[in-house]
């Protein structure tokens, strides 16, 4: 065993203390017809045959195409500052911070972080204990449920198709989930439909705990939050805003428009993608919702002596207490990532962080016009940050084929949401501080040469036909 | 630890302090203590209904949660707001300011069931 | 000297200084913005800290000097498997081909990790006696609750409705009855048999048409076998009902017992617990799932497929129309998925089973050196973990374990789990782990017994401690009261900067 520390007279020790011969006799609880049969596994492997193997593996994912592809995960430079820090064993070789006197650097670090995302997102209560953006829009969802005591919640279909699902899941058919259309033509088209929100709302037999609505949009449009917001409050709802970090250094916050729940991905404050996590899900609240909010909470208190120091607090709302009363069975404190999205938010401080959304938003701009003029323009005319779609006839194929010449061309929305017919032409796109000049020339100039190809195949087709 | 002998006991360490067709009611100072640092209550709304025995709220310490039962059957007329910000008030005043809620008695026969304060006394010591 | 660093740290707020820091991004063009709506815009920018980098190193090295690690020290907290977690995994899943890669991006470009996590579901489902896994459940609790979400899906289909209840011990995780009511069920708690046994005649008497399932630790949380497990499955079957297995304690039995032979039909694994991965001071964790043959169908989405010319694709959204759907975006906790690979591929078939062998036979070793001086509640070899308690201590000198929990942190030690499972008196959980030396394990009981007579000696000294932290206990009650859960600049002096 490669870690292991006992030499054989240790463990010949250990068993003449025990007054056994062999520590097969430890097992012999085990029912003899209940015993495993062999393990078939292949053979352990030295450090230095693994290390090959696994850089063989990840030599097998592509790692040299300019990508454009985002949909709720984002490249952003991170400071190495940040990963050298999470390598410190004191941070990530420790567990949930029970014992808080030899714990009160992760609570501290917690606690930081619950207050740099009030800050961000303008909303006083904040966990770290949620998985990703998917899983904390499920329990934003499930709170306000609990809080009203009602049954039903709406969410946008203009929210992450995963995070859609997920809620679905989490959901089981005990609770009601109802679809909030976009609307589908005029200027806003791709947002939220508010004449359809208040219709759904205004049903008196089945009441709505919720509204779930994202800001910007998973088609990367801007939505009349506020708008949502007051119709939501006014049937007595409550109103739960999925948003994307980073864009809040530069979009109103959830709490300016009375938001009462946030949620989202946590992933673009400095965490890799790393193909769909460890992530880190944002949850935050008003102060109302404190009891009702799952998941862990660092609050700060006094030692006997009157010195500062941090505890796990309200912990008899949790599951290790509460037990089938509790308000979710969330036991994990998300704290590695929590520290990574808060050791990024320290190193690039509030001005880098309303560069990097401005950056996002410039390199997006100067994406739309390099292709809008190969022929691609934009599906939407309302306003976006960093991420818009644009049409593309056979977007599926031509998703494939600019994988040759070496851009991932972001994401065929057929893909994900096959339900819209009105996407089925469209490559849902971003760009952040770390798209290029020449990323963007590169995906303008193999996007025109396919839809030149696709032209001129489509001018064939009737001279094949006729020949046929 | 005091048991004052003007209230009705359950055995669930509440007591009733019975006014007419009212009733006042609270935990035990027992109670309070065997929970420890009392950080939060959870009360029903006034104008719910209680049954005899059945939950009608909760509350927490720092490290534990209890439900909390009715003594008696009846209409909740009133709870304690202070709780909400003072819940330490149970532990410190138990049978007084840390009174939790007020109710309609809507049987006072149930009332019989309860202990008097010698019956609670002998319960609490031989736990 | 403590057993950690003494220097408390001011909060990055009180650190910051307008106008510091700076230089990481590139200012943009003026103008970047100009296309957002006024409304849509923030009035007001985040007060976030200015810092400089070398502050940011400071602020963080310094805090997490406060914490007590595995890489620092002994750490045997029962129920968290807290194991050596090996560098070379760190290395591996920072290799840019998997840090990199986007969760959405073409299966081509994605073989890679594809190979990895298709591997890996194998050696899973190949160790849990399963048919087939889930790599996508972000932690253990996520996998419990899959894996009842799954069971309520299967009783659907079959038009069996009434199934309302889950039963669970009494012993068991909170998460367990947490789950049950998620997925919306009834919890019905059984108690223990007094050998600390799940108790099968109360089991038979819980279960009926009424039942959709139970969920048995195994090794239990009192880390014993449950040797009448075979009886036990067959009463659930008997009833129409399901076994899920929940996996934490995985680490006492790899190679000895495969939960899908037993006849469980769904468990999940806690990666970070047997197979190795960092905890992170709470998290990230993974939580696959494994099912028996008559849940493979309820399995979530997306599965990782391998096509017949050997290529790997991860399932497509509504493919299997009886997956009970996602649980999170995206594939899984892959980051974590590609340290648990390293770590089962270094170990190999033997290399587990040693794992377990060790673990067991250092904590039956714990147990023998500690049971004159604190009471044994179950005489019987255990597993990884045992429960010692500190009844009687409590009752002849009125320290209680916590104080004899916190009096380790003198000692050099993390304490172990304590108070639970709630049905032990002065209860504490200690697993060792199979990565401690024997000296370790040596020295971790003399600190214990120490302890024992100090609490005769000079119960004070025990009922105060710790003394060499760089905080002694804390205001738990008040800071639950009244909730501080976020920075706001204090006036006065009632808590001074640390610094």
């Amino acid at each position: 065993m490669p870690y292991g520390p006992h030499t054989a007279e240790d463990r010949t020790r250990m068993l003449q203390a025990l007054g056994i011969d062999s520590v097969d006799r430890l097992f012999d609880d085990i029912p003899e017809e209940l015993r495993a049969s062999e393990l078939r596994l292949p053979p352990p492997e030295s450090e230095l045959e693994l290390s090959a193997r696994l850089a063989a593996l990840a030599g097998r994912n592509r790692t040299d195409l300019a990508t454009f592809l985002g949909a709720g995960v984002f490249r952003h430079w991170s400071p190495p500052v940040v990963d050298q820090i999470l390598l410190r064993g004191e941070w990530y070789t420790a567990y949930t911070p029970y014992q808080p006197e030899i714990s009160q650097g992760t609570l501290q670090s917690v606690y930081e972080y619950q207050s740099l995302l009030a800050e961000l997102t303008a909303l006083p209560v904040v966990s770290a204990s949620h998985y990703d953006g998917a899983a904390a829009t499920a329990e934003a969802a499930l709170m306000t449920c609990r809080q009203t005591r009602r049954a039903r919640v709406l969410v946008s279909a203009a929210v992450h198709p995963h995070y859609r699902a997920t809620l679905r899941t989490y959901f089981g058919g005990r609770l009601e989930v109802d679809e909030l259309p976009m609307l589908a033509d005029g200027d806003e088209t791709g947002t939220v439909d508010l004449t359809a929100l208040e219709r759904l709302l205004a049903d008196p037999d089945r009441p709505v705990a919720g509204v779930v609505a994202a800001q910007p949009n998973f088609l990367g449009l801007i939505e009349p939050m506020q708008r949502i917001g007051d119709l939501t409050h006014a049937a007595g709802a409550l109103f739960v805003a999925v948003v994307e970090p980073v864009s809040l250094a530069v979009l109103a916050p959830p709490g300016a428009y009375g938001a009462d729940i946030a949620a989202g991905e946590g992933q673009p404050l400095g965490i890799p993608a790393q193909y769909g996590g460890p992530y880190l899900g944002i949850l935050a609240s008003t102060d109302a919702l404190v009891r009702q909010i799952p998941g862990r909470l660092v609050g700060l208190t006094t030692d006997l002596e009157g010195r500062r120091a941090y505890v796990m607090t309200l912990r008899a709302r949790e599951q290790d207490i509460r037990r089938d009363r509790a308000a979710s069975n969330i036991c994990t404190n998300q704290a590695l990532l929590a520290l990574a999205a808060s050791v990024w938010l320290a190193a690039i401080g509030p001005h880098g962080l309303r560069d990097v959304a401005a950056w996002g938003a410039q390199r997006a701009g100067e994406l739309e016009a390099a292709l809008a003029a190969v022929g691609a323009p934009r599906l939407h005319r309302a306003p976006y940050l960093n991420e818009f779609a644009v049409r593309v006839p056979d977007a599926r194929a031509v998703h494939r084929r600019l994988l040759e010449r070496g851009v991932l061309a972001g994401l065929p929305l057929a893909d994900v949401l096959p339900d819209q017919p009105s996407l089925a032409e469209a490559l849902l796109v971003c760009a952040t501080e770390l798209t290029t000049a020449d990323e963007i020339a590169r995906f303008a100039a193999a996007l025109g040469a396919e839809l030149a190809a696709v032209d001129q195949a489509d001018e064939r087709v009737p001279v094949s036909a006729s020949a046929g | 630890m005091g048991v004052p002998t003007d209230l009705r006991y359950s055995k669930d360490h509440e007591w009733v302090r019975v006014d007419g067709d009212g009733a006042t009611i609270g935990i035990t100072e027992y109670a309070a203590a065997q929970l420890g640092d009392v950080v939060f209550v959870e009360l029903p709304d006034p104008g719910s209904t209680l049954d005899q025995f059945g939950t009608f709220g909760v509350v927490e310490s720092v490290k534990a949660v209890s439900d909390l039962f009715a003594p008696v059957a009846g209409e909740v007329v009133e709870v304690n707001g202070e709780l909400a910000g003072r819940p330490e008030l149970v532990n410190e005043e138990p049978y007084g300011a840390g009174w939790m809620l007020r109710l309609r008695i809507a049987d006072a026969a149930q009332l019989e069931q309860l202990l008097d304060a010698p019956a609670y006394e002998q319960l609490i010591s031989e736990t | 000297m403590g057993v950690v660093g003494e220097r408390l740290q001011p909060s990055l707020f009180e650190r910051s200084r307008p106008g510091r820091g700076g230089g990481k991004i590139p200012h943009p063009p003026a103008g970047a913005l100009d296309r957002l709506p006024a409304g849509a815009r923030r009035e007001q920018p985040p007060a976030l800290p200015e810092l400089n980098e070398p502050e940011v190193v400071r602020h963080y090295v310094n805090l997490s000097q406060l914490n007590y690690a595995v890489d620092t020290g002994f750490y045997p907290l029962g129920s968290c498997t807290m194991k050596f977690n090996p560098k070379l995994n760190e290395w591996a899943a920072r290799l840019p081909g998997f840090a990199t890669l986007h969760p959405l991006a073409p299966d081509e470009v994605a073989q890679g990790t594809l190979e990895l996590l298709w591997e890996l579901e194998g050696a899973l489902a190949e160790i849990g006696g399963m048919r087939a896994v889930s790599l996508q459940p972000a932690a253990g609790a996520q996998g419990e609750l899959t894996g009842i979400l799954m069971i309520r899906a299967y009783h659907r289909d079959r038009g069996d409705t009434d199934r309302t209840d889950v039963l669970v011990p009494d012993s068991s995780h909170g998460t367990n009855p947490a789950t049950a009511t998620m997925a919306g069920f009834r919890t019905v708690t059984v108690p223990s048999a007094r050998d600390g046994g799940v108790d099968v005649d109360a089991f038979r008497a819980a279960l009926g048409p009424r039942t959709a399932a139970v969920m048995i630790t195994n090794p239990s949380t009192l880390g014993l076998f449950e040797k009448r497990i075979g009886e036990l499955l067959e009463a659930v079957h008997e009833a129409g009902a399901l076994a899920y297995m929940d996996g934490a304690n995985l680490n006492a039995i790899l190679g000895r017992f495969k939960p899908g032979e037993a006849g469980f039909d769904v468990m999940h694994f806690n990666v970070h617990k047997t197979f190795s991965t960092p905890h992170g001071g709470g998290g990230p964790g993974a939580g696959p799932v494994g099912v028996g043959e008559r849940l493979v169908p309820y399995l979530p989405e997306p599965r990782v497929l391998r096509e017949p010319d050997g290529s790997f694709r991860l399932e497509r959204a509504g493919e299997r129309a009886t997956s009970i759907g996602r649980l999170r975006s995206y594939a899984g906790n892959t980051g974590v998925l590609v340290r648990a690979y390293a770590y089962i591929r270094a170990h190999g078939a033997s290399g587990l089973r040693e794992v377990s062998d060790d673990a067991v036979l250092a904590a039956n070793y714990l147990k023998h050196r500690l049971r004159d001086t604190y009471e044994m509640p179950y005489d019987r070899p255990c597993k990884h973990e045992f429960v010692a308690s500190a009844a009687t201590i409590k009752r002849r000198t009125g320290v209680r374990t916590l104080d004899i929990a916190k009096r380790l942190i003198d000692h050099g030690f993390h304490p172990p789990t304590i108070y639970f499972p709630l049905i032990v008196e002065e209860g504490m959980l200690i697993e060792p782990t199979e990565t401690e030396s024997l000296e370790t394990l040596d020295a971790f009981a003399e600190a214990l017994i120490e302890i024992a007579a100090e609490a005769e000696r000079d119960p004070a000294l025990v009922r105060e401690a710790p003394h060499a932290a760089p905080v002694r206990r804390l205001d738990e009650a008040t800071a639950a009261r009244q909730p501080n859960l976020r920075w706001r600049p204090m006036a006065g002096d009632t808590m001074p900067c640390p610094d």
